[in-house]
C-alpha cells in the first residue's frame, strides 16, 4: 500500500479545500471499499481526508414528504430508520439485500453511492483493465464477465483503449434511481445539486470515471422526494447464493394502479435495474410502455423485452436477460396483486 | 507516516505509534498483542476480524487504526467479565459450535451485534413485516445476519443452535 497522510477535517468546507489541494488524495468514509482497494494496489492515494462523521448522520423530513438522508448516515441506519421502512420500503430492501451486517453498519450512504466495480480485472493489478489502468485493453470480454454489464457498455472488442464492461455494485443506488433521489454536493465553487442519474456514467471513451463529480466535490446529503405510492415498492435480488453477495440481476420497483381487478390500469410505474449495467440502469423504456397499459404479466414481459432490446450481452452474461425478465416481471406482478389486495 | 495514537482496546487505554496504513486488527494482533480477532481474508470478506466499535460490529481488518481513536474496541476476549465467559461463550461451548476454532472470535463478537441490532429492532433481508418493531431471530434470521461470518469447518449447524440459545436469553426469539 502507498504510504498516505491521514487528514481529519473539521467542517465540510475545510475537507473540500484539502481534498481540493491533493490532487492524488481521496475522502475516506466508512472505508469497506476504499481500504480493500488501497491494499490491492488499485487505489493509490496520497492523501486520505476522514469525512465519516463529517457530514450528517440525521436523515431529516422534506417538506413534501420526502427524506434528506445525512451522507454520513450508515448503510445499516437507513435500513432500520422507521420513516425509510414506511414510505420507501424498496430502498429499505435494497440495503439490506447489500453486503453483510459488519459492512453495513461501517459503510456511509455516500460512500455507498462512490463504490467501485467488483469486476475482478478491476481489482487485480496484474491484469488488464480499461478503468484501473486507462488503454490496458479489457480482460473480460475474451474473459470472465458472466456477472458484468449486458446494457449500455463500450464493447470494441476488449483490445482497444475503451471496452469497459463493468457494473455498478450498488444495490442501495438502484433504489435511489428509481426514487429520482437527488445527490447534494460540495465543492470549491459551492452547493449543487445532482440527480441521480447524472451522478453515475456509462463508461463512453473513459471508462476510469465512475461519475460526474469533479475531484475534490464531497456528497453531503441525499434527497428522496415524496413518492406515495412507493408504500407498495419491492428490491428483488438475485445472486449466486442467498446472502452476501453482489446482483447478478436486480430490480428496484414501485406501482402506481388505477381501478382494481383485471381491468387495473398502470397509473405509473418505476423501475429500475442493478447488476446489468455501468450505471443503476433506470428502465425507462418498460416504464413508458407500461404506462396507461393493463396491469398483466403479459404487459409487463413485453415492456421488459422492449427495454432490453438495446442490451449487447457475451457469451457468459446473456443468461442475464432473461432473468431480467423473469425478476422484473414476477415483482411488478407481486405489486400489482398487493395493490389489488 | 507515522502517526501518535491510543487504542481503547477490551477496557485498556493502549497508547501506539502506527503507520496510517495499519488496520485496526493488525495493531492489535502486532503491536498490543490481542490476537482474539483473526485474520482470514483480510478483504472483509469472511467475518474472523469482527469487534465490537461503540457496540456495532464491524470487520477490523477494513478499518484503519488511526480512524478508531476516541471508539470503545470490544473483542471476543473483551465480551468476558471477571475472567468468566460471556453467555455465548458458553452456547459455542454447549453447542459445540466450532471445529478448529479460528472463525469463532469473529462469529461471537458478530452475534453479540446481531443480537444488540435485533433488539433495537432493526429488520434483515429476509425480515416478513418490515415495518415491524419487533424481531424473531428465527434460525433463517440468524443465518441471513450472520452471512457476514464464514466458517470453513462448516460448523454452521452448530452455530445457528449456539446464537439461537442466546437470542431467546436476551428475548428476542420466541
Amino acid at each position: 500500500m502507498r504510504e498516505f497522510r491521514y487528514e481529519k477535517a473539521t467542517d465540510p468546507a475545510g475537507a473540500v479545500a484539502t481534498l481540493t489541494a491533493a490532487p492524488e488524495g481521496a475522502y475516506l468514509g466508512g472505508g469497506t471499499n476504499l481500504v480493500d482497494l488501497m491494499r490491492l494496489g488499485v487505489a493509490t492515494p496520497d492523501v486520505l481526508v476522514d469525512v465519516r462523521q463529517l457530514t450528517s448522520t440525521e436523515v431529516e423530513d422534506l417538506p413534501d414528504g420526502g427524506l434528506r438522508i445525512g451522507a454520513a448516515v450508515p448503510n445499516a441506519d437507513l435500513a432500520a430508520e422507521p420513516r425509510v421502512r414506511e414510505r420507501f420500503p424498496l430502498l429499505a430492501q435494497a440495503l439490506l439485500a447489500g453486503a453483510s451486517g459488519q459492512l453495513r453498519n461501517r459503510a456511509t450512504t455516500g460512500g455507498n453511492l462512490l463504490q467501485r466495480t467488483r469486476c475482478t480485472y478491476f481489482t487485480d493489478v496484474t491484469m488488464p483493465c480499461n478503468k484501473r489502468a486507462p488503454g490496458s485493453g479489457c480482460g473480460a470480454v475474451a474473459g470472465y464477465h458472466r456477472n458484468l454489464a449486458v446494457l449500455g457498455a463500450t464493447n470494441r472488442g476488449g483490445d482497444d483503449g475503451h471496452t469497459c464492461i463493468a457494473t455498478h455494485p450498488s444495490d442501495m443506488a438502484v433504489a435511489l434511481r428509481a426514487l429520482d433521489a437527488t445527490v447534494r454536493v460540495l465543492g470549491a465553487e459551492g452547493e449543487r445539486a445532482v440527480p441521480i442519474g447524472e451522478l453515475h456514467r456509462l463508461p463512453g471513451e473513459d471508462p476510469s470515471r465512475d461519475t460526474t463529480l469533479a475531484h475534490g466535490e464531497l456528497i453531503t446529503a441525499i434527497d428522496v422526494p415524496a413518492l406515495p405510492w412507493a408504500t407498495r415498492s419491492r428490491y428483488r435480488k438475485v445472486r449466486d447464493r442467498a446472502s452476501y453477495a453482489f446482483a447478478l440481476v436486480s430490480v428496484a420497483a414501485a406501482m402506481d394502479l388505477r381501478g382494481t381487478g383485471p381491468d387495473a390500469v398502470v397509473a405509473d410505474v418505476r423501475i429500475a435495474l442493478g447488476g446489468v449495467a455501468h450505471v443503476p440502469w433506470r428502465a425507462t423504456v418498460a416504464e413508458d410502455a407500461l404506462r396507461g397499459g393493463p396491469a398483466t404479466e403479459e404487459a409487463f414481459a413485453a415492456a421488459v423485452a422492449a427495454e432490453l432490446a438495446a442490451a449487447d450481452p457475451l457469451p457468459e452474461n446473456a443468461f442475464k436477460l432473461p432473468m431480467a425478465t423473469n425478476l422484473v416481471t414476477r415483482t411488478l406482478l407481486q405489486i400489482s396483486g398487493e395493490a389489488r389486495a | 507516516m507515522d502517526t501518535q495514537i491510543t487504542l481503547r482496546v477490551d477496557g485498556a487505554d493502549r497508547p501506539l505509534t502506527v503507520d496510517t496504513r495499519t488496520s485496526l486488527l493488525d495493531a492489535m494482533r502486532e503491536r498490543l498483542g490481542a490476537t482474539s480477532a483473526k485474520k482470514g481474508c483480510d478483504h472483509g470478506q469472511c467475518g474472523a476480524c469482527t469487534v465490537l466499535l461503540d457496540g456495532r460490529r464491524v470487520n477490523s481488518c477494513l478499518v484503519l487504526a488511526v480512524t478508531a481513536q476516541g471508539q470503545e474496541v470490544t473483542t471476543s476476549d473483551g465480551l468476558a467479565v471477571d475472567g468468566q465467559p460471556h453467555a455465548l461463550h458458553e452456547a459455542f461451548v454447549d453447542h459445540d459450535a466450532y471445529q478448529c476454532g479460528y472463525c469463532t472470535p469473529g462469529q461471537i463478537t458478530s452475534a453479540a451485534g446481531v443480537v444488540a441490532e435485533a433488539r433495537a429492532g432493526w429488520p434483515s433481508a429476509v425480515t416478513e413485516d418490515l415495518v415491524g418493531d419487533q424481531v424473531d431471530l428465527t434460525d433463517d434470521e440468524i443465518r441471513e445476519r450472520m452471512s457476514g461470518n464464514l466458517c470453513r469447518c462448516a460448523a454452521y449447524a452448530n452455530i445457528v443452535p449456539a446464537v439461537a440459545e442466546y437470542a431467546t436469553e436476551q428475548g428476542v426469539r420466541a
